[in-house]
């Protein structure tokens, strides 16, 4: 099925902000194509939560399900493709992905979340999917038996030092800065772990290996001493960074790369909207983003009533 | 549609493996699926196969896809 490239909105991701936003969009009756890489986002990593309104304990897999079937269940155009660039003429939008195709939209909200931030060293990307990983729950148990590192002391990288320290005969949990960060009971966990080497004050200078991961090169920071330790997996937990690049020739983004919403979810491009966890709002929880998403479709609805349609926009149709 | 042999490597707790076979079910589509968390024979022939170590990796009659990529499913599966 090719979905047909001109609509009154495109929107950009399908998380909880995204799936949330075609859903009042749909209801509004907007012809709308929803653009994106996967379904569900950031949420889908959730092993548990317990914090979204009628759910007592749901799994994030099991919670995007849910939103996925509820958007379904309206005629909402889904295509799968990563948007490479964002650009205006008037007051139509054109989003290009990086498969080359072109659509176009009256009205667009990005929705596009945040990925895993990468350590920026070398061997990283050679090696991504061959040791190196960004998904400790999907990846964790191909590890079995094998000596592994985790960067990052926030609770990511602790979760992931739990679940490794479980199946790894010896797991180096590498954190730059002097001390965890994360939650103290998980800290206490990973401090009487036997198997478990914490590394504070520790930077990552490169990862090596063959066809696989061997070992990762490690530097102290405080005595620059620099030592290489033998791991078969490196499982990069560092934080997030928002997926914003396609519309920073468009919009100011903040110094995190996030873009800057108003209370209506809107930019300062009009007709372009933000949700979720792509925006400055500083709560990244699936509950916000949803709401956010609620928001920015409702913004666009009334920017579309309230915006002439251009007279060379949709002859064809 | 022809019969296919399709083979998914997973682990339980992969949400995009999760999500994977869902995908093929809701396309009628019979696959064996092996949990690679705990079946090490399973394991190596996925890493044989893919040349990587991360999940999901579908074997859909020798061509293999490496993550829940639906376009490449789609396209395969026509």
């Amino acid at each position: 099925m090719t979905n047909k490239p001109e609509r009154e909105l495109i929107i950009i991701g399908a998380g909880p902000a995204g799936m949330t936003a075609a859903v009042y969009a749909a209801r509004k009756q907007l012809d709308t194509l929803v653009l994106t890489k996967d379904i569900g986002g950031q949420a889908l990593w959730s092993s548990d939560i317990e914090n979204y309104l009628g759910f007592t304990f749901i799994t994030g897999a099991d919670l995007v399900r849910r939103f996925e079937e509820h958007v379904r269940s309206f005629a909402v155009s889904v295509e799968y493709a990563a948007v490479a660039k964002v650009s205006r003429n008037g007051d139509i939008f054109e989003v290009l992905t990086e498969d080359n195709r072109r659509f176009f939209s009256r009205a667009l909200i990005v929705s596009s979340g945040k990925s895993p931030r990468m350590l920026g060293v070398p061997g990283e990307k050679e090696f991504a999917g061959r040791g190196v990983t960004y998904c400790a729950t999907c990846d964790a148990p191909l590890f079995t038996g094998k000596n592994v590192a985790v960067v990052g002391g926030g609770n990511s990288g602790l979760d992931a030092a739990v679940q490794l320290m479980r199946i790894c005969p010896r797991v180096y949990l590498i954190e730059v800065a002097d001390r965890l960060r994360g939650d103290e009971a998980i800290q206490d966990r990973v401090r009487r772990a036997e198997n478990v080497t914490i590394l504070t004050g520790t930077t990552v200078k490169e990862i090596r290996g063959n066809n696989f991961v061997r070992s990762v090169v490690v530097q102290d920071i405080r005595t620059n001493e620099i030592s290489e330790l033998e791991v078969e997996g490196v499982f990069v937990e560092i934080g997030l960074s928002p997926n914003s690049g396609f519309v920073k020739e468009l919009v100011k983004l903040n110094k995190w790369g996030e873009i800057p919403v108003d209370c209506g979810a809107r930019t300062s491009i009009p007709g372009l909207f933000a949700a979720g966890d792509v925006t400055d709002v500083p709560q990244k929880q699936i509950i916000c983003a949803a709401g956010d998403g609620a928001k920015a479709a409702l913004g666009a609805y009334s920017y579309l009533v309230r915006v002439p349609v251009p007279t060379d926009w949709l002859k064809s149709q | 549609m022809p019969a296919r042999n399709i083979i998914v490597y997973s682990t339980p707790t992969c949400p995009y493996c999760i999500q994977v076979k869902e995908y093929l079910k809701s396309k009628n589509v019979p696959f064996t699926d092996y949990n690679v968390a705990t079946d090490i024979q399973a394991r190596n022939e996925m890493v044989q196969k893919s040349g990587q170590l991360g999940v999901p990796v579908i074997d859909v009659d020798g061509q293999i896809v490496v993550g829940f990529n639906r376009n490449k499913l789609d396209q395969l599966l026509s």
